[in-house]
């Protein structure tokens, strides 16, 4: 049997490897992260072939907006590709329930994880893991360092120095004191609340207490990171309730405004696109000296088709999904995401690892509304969005959002009865 | 005298309104074409400005080629566009003839049976049409999409076609049923003839939406080979979301060919619009 | 006439003549539709398809959570339409009585720019006006200012109040190539006597527009407005293109199409619901049958007295 198979493998990569390519296993990759297509085809896919003779992949990326659409779609019909680029939490979880995603809990790989790494991709008892985490993404601001040396201005550790900031560049009035926009109503909730917030809840305490029933979005905890929100409003740039997500990175790195609230998926992009020093900080906390939590989100993993007539080939890249070459070259290939296994990771790129750095001195938590949360009608994650946007515009006070919110929460979800 | 005054000043309100309309119309394409020339500080600085020797730049239009192989995206587009128009001419005319020429049992019926898919967005039927294209093996080849559009155009055609081809006079088909012609020679080579220009109205207005969708050529064929234009510049767009220089480039080279393809069928469109399609 | 001779014979080219169309038109279109539609019947438990009959429709009309949405959403879409009606075939009309004048010069040169828009795809219609609407580029404050009337210009897309009616009026700017070709093939089809005659008796051209050609049009109008309403029953591609798939600010600009496809597809957490969604799209298909019914019996019946 294995000898077979290695002569079978010895054949397929010398005696006729250029001929027989086409009995290759080839794997399609499903994914929605089409601004990493040239990394995967320059890097990763080389990488994964020189090492894998006899598996091809193919990297067929949909836009962010469309994927899951195009991807339950295509599950449903059995067209999808061998591996399935997963979202964490129930967007897989229901993928996995229906079976379409396939039980990986044995694979090798997967004891290069914690529990919370794996936490985004496992059932609700913690049991069964369905894919690979492969990286996440840590909030924060990204600041013009030319213009805070500019204005005299240093990285605020609170929130009083991060408001005295604010109002210093606005006073000068050469730069946008923050880039964001509200058009597109995600980066409310996600650069803001989510951002912002786990300082007032105390990152995973106060989320899984929210969780569990013992907290309530109408909790002082809750409602003031909105507060905070409701007076960002008149720091960002003139026409912000119209102003994109791409208006916002343009107006950053075309160097017209000082502070960008966001995570750090956008340092490669960045990196290419500014032409001046960016610097990071971490969300200002409300007095000096208190602990510093972060957001630190699970945000991309990897699994297989079940259907998948490849099963074997498609364990095989599972597992080097788990390596720690695969996170090596993945980390500095996309500075900004930052890989989840526990094999030590060196970053080359300094912005990156400025927000890696926050790993050892906040604690990590991941976006409130992902676990458990946005499962029901309300969907808790859409009405942050819309409860942020409205916040920040002043068409909501704090108070309401967070009761509004619970309300919604409540009509569905059993522990906040 | 003052009639004629009149009529100067009539015909200079009528150029006026014209003018001014047509500047509304091609603005935004003006906009996207000039500003997709341009390098990347220019484009914000000046908007409006026609690029100069000082702010020309083609490093939107390196990135997209680099990217893509848009002249397989095109030959796609252009397969996809002219079989499913084909499709849709021919078995919308022998439907609409059928309809039109002959009475049965169940023609009226048959007509509004036909004409049902107006009324419904076919998307919502995306996963039954999906599956089906998976078991027929038809999934990521062109003649999944070809299928799907001629579905989709022949509810119209058969409407606008039928119209047509009761104008058609019965002396001729009588003349040559007393000849001896099929009924098949009578429709291919005595009416089709006839209604060429109404064929053309139907191409044109099915040939907007095929070379322009995006949906499903992204479920049912997504894959390198098979992308057409619409589906290749979309990809763009998503994915150099902020490298504006290679947004811009993506939607010029989208537009052009698109007007390209409006220039050369426009004349048919006006002749087989205004012999009363619709009246 | 023919065809008695052979009556008992059955006709077997009207068969093959009607054979390929029906088929594929039931394979491809018909069957997955109500295949789709059917699933507003049943619900899903514990991943088996449940039959609950008319549950789902309860749920939309009676929990709120859909059933504001729905009228919300409902709502949005005659203030589209409306603006299609008010805006988009009035101007259509008018280009078209320009350019069915016989002596136009440039016509062909105005007809071909007038539909260009026509033929843009949705994302390039929605990315151009983006920009040009965008505070942060300054086209549009830049040229307003230019006119000196800066104050005029709000963030558009980001308002409540405006989102919609701007949007709407991108749909118009988009579309009014359609109206205007199908008026200006209707103008052109009225017999050269009958205006004839109208200028003998001293008719000038814009009573002659009001008295004589705008009655033998309006069937033609009738048509328009049909195929309007349906159309803006069904769109969808405009605003998702434009404002995503939560249709904001704050859902002001949500049609029916946008929420359908959310419900049905799902979006970024929330997950897809097929039944809810062919639910509402069931709901989408009866109102457009109706509209259509409406303009069938009771106003096409009545304008065809007016047909020449």
């Amino acid at each position: 049997m294995t000898n077979s198979k290695l002569i079978g493998a010895l054949l397929a990569s010398t005696v006729i490897a250029g001929a027989a390519s086409a009995e290759d296993v080839t794997l399609t990759i499903e994914s929605w992260r089409n601004d990493d297509l040239a990394i995967w085809q320059n890097e990763i896919i080389p990488a994964f072939e020189a090492e894998h003779p006899g598996i091809k992949l193919n990297f067929t990326p949909s836009a962010p907006a469309e994927y899951n659409a195009v991807l339950n779609s295509k599950l449903d019909a059995g067209s999808a590709g061998d591996i399935i680029t997963c979202r964490p939490f129930d967007a897989s979880l229901a993928l996995f329930e229906a079976g379409h995603l396939a039980d990986i809990s044995d694979l090798d790989g997967m004891a290069n994880f914690s529990p919370v790494a794996k936490s985004g991709w496992s059932t609700d008892d913690a049991a069964t893991q369905f894919c690979v985490p492969m990286a996440s993404v840590i909030h924060g601001f990204i600041y013009n360092k030319d213009a805070f040396a500019e204005l005299g201005l240093e990285e605020p550790a609170t929130e009083a120095e991060f408001f005295a900031a604010l109002d210093k560049i606005k006073e000068d009035g050469s730069y946008i004191p923050m880039a964001m926009g509200t058009n597109d109503q995600w980066e409310a909730a996600t650069m803001g609340y989510n951002n912002i917030g786990p300082n007032y809840w105390k990152g995973e305490e106060g989320r899984l207490a929210l969780l569990a029933g013992d907290q309530k979005l109408t909790d002082e905890a809750w409602v003031a990171p909105y507060r905070q929100l409701a007076k960002w409003g008149d720091y960002l740039g003139d026409g912000f309730e119209a102003q994109t997500y791409p208006d916002s990175q343009n107006i950053f790195t075309l160097g017209r405004a000082a502070i960008y609230p966001t995570g750090s998926w956008e340092i490669s992009g960045f990196n290419n696109l500014a032409d001046f020093e960016m610097g990071a900080f971490y969300p200002p906390v409300q007095n000096a000296g208190d602990t510093c939590y972060i957001s630190d989100h699970t945000d991309i993993g990897i699994g297989m088709n079940a259907a998948t007539d490849n099963p074997e080939a498609a364990k095989t890249f599972l597992n080097w999904v788990g390596s720690s070459e695969f996170a090596t070259i993945f980390a500095n290939a996309l500075p900004g995401f930052f890989p989840l296994s526990d094999a030590p990771v060196t970053l080359e790129d300094p912005l990156a690892q400025e927000f890696i750095s926050w790993r050892g001195e906040c604690e990590s938590t991941i976006r409130s509304t992902y676990q458990v949360l946005s499962r029901g009608t309300p969907n808790l994650e859409n009405e942050t969005w819309n409860a942020s946007v409205a916040v920040i515009k002043g068409e909501e006070s704090p108070e309401d959002a967070g009761a509004r919110l619970q309300e919604g929460l409540a009509s569905w979800y059993a522990p906040q009865q | 005298m003052s009639i004629a005054r009149t009529n100067r000043f009539n015909t200079l309100a009528a150029h006026g309104a014209l003018i001014l309309y047509t500047l509304i119309a091609l603005f935004p394409v003006f906009v996207i074409v000039i500003n997709s020339f341009k390098n990347r500080r220019a484009i914000f600085r000046e908007p409006l400005a026609m690029p100069n020797s000082e702010t020309f730049s083609l490093i939107g239009y390196e990135t997209v080629l680099k990217q893509g192989d848009f002249f397989l995206y095109f030959q796609n587009s252009m397969i996809v566009t002219v079989g499913s128009l084909f499709f849709i001419l021919l078995f919308g005319a022998m439907a609409a003839f059928a309809l039109a020429e002959y009475r049965f049992k169940g023609n009226t019926l048959m007509g509004l049976y036909l004409a049902l898919g107006i009324m419904i967005p076919i998307r919502i039927g995306t996963v039954a049409i999906l599956e089906m294209m998976v078991q027929t093996g038809l999934v990521n080849t062109l003649w999944a999409l070809i299928l799907v559009y001629t579905a989709q155009g022949l509810p119209l055609a058969v409407f606008i076609l039928s119209e047509f081809m009761r104008q058609v006079s019965d002396d001729l088909k009588n003349a040559g049923r007393i000849d001896g012609l099929s009924e098949y020679r009578i429709f291919f080579q005595l009416v089709l003839p006839l209604v060429r220009p109404a064929m053309a109205t139907v191409a044109v207005f099915n040939m907007i939406p095929i070379w322009n969708d995006l949906w499903f050529p992204l479920i049912l064929a997504p894959a390198e080979e098979v992308k057409t234009l619409t589906l290749g510049s979309q990809v763009f767009i998503g994915q150099f979301v902020t490298d504006w220089n290679a947004v811009l480039s993506a939607l010029s080279l989208a537009i052009l060919p698109v007007m390209a393809l409006y220039v050369i069928f426009s004349r048919q469109l006006i002749r087989g619009i205004t012999s009363g399609a619709v009246k | 006439m023919s065809d008695q001779h052979h009556r008992p014979k059955f006709r077997w080219h009207i068969v093959v003549f009607l054979a390929p169309a029906v088929l594929v038109y039931t394979a491809v279109m018909i069957y997955p539709l109500f295949n789709t539609l059917r699933l507003s019947l049943f619900t899903e438990v514990d991943q088996e398809r449940v039959y609950v009959g008319l549950q789902n429709f309860r749920r939309l009309f009676g929990e709120t959570v859909w059933s504001d949405q729905f009228w919300n959403a409902l709502g949005n879409n005659f203030w589209f339409f409306v603006i299609h009606m008010l805006v988009q075939n009035p101007i259509g009309i008018a280009l078209a009585a320009i350019l069915s004048h016989p002596r136009l010069r440039f016509a062909a040169f105005y007809r071909s720019a007038i539909f260009i828009p026509t033929i843009l795809s949705f994302v390039i219609v929605g990315f151009a006006w983006k920009l040009i609407l965008s505070p942060i580029w300054g086209i549009a404050p830049g040229m307003l200012d230019a006119v000196g009337l800066k104050s005029l210009y709000a963030p558009w897309l980001g308002k409540e109040a405006y989102a919609l009616t701007t949007l709407s009026l991108v749909s118009v700017w988009q579309f009014v190539g359609i109206p205007m070709m199908l008026i200006y093939a209707a103008l052109l089809s009225i017999p050269d006597e009958i205006l004839e005659a109208a200028e003998v008796e001293g008719i000038t051209s814009l009573s002659a527009f009001w008295k004589i050609k705008l009655p033998l049009i309006l069937p033609s109008i009738g048509i328009i407005s049909i195929l309007t309403f349906v159309a803006n029953f069904n769109a969808f591609d405009l605003i998702y293109a434009a404002q995503g798939a939560l249709a904001g600010p704050d859902f002001s600009t949500d049609i029916l199409g946008t929420f359908m496809y959310r419900t049905f597809f799902g979006f970024q957490l929330q997950l897809g619901d097929p039944h809810m969604g062919s639910t509402i799209a069931s709901a989408m298909f009866a109102i457009i049958l109706v509209g259509v019914c409406i303009y069938l019996f009771g106003i096409q019946s009545r304008m065809r007295r007016y047909q020449f």
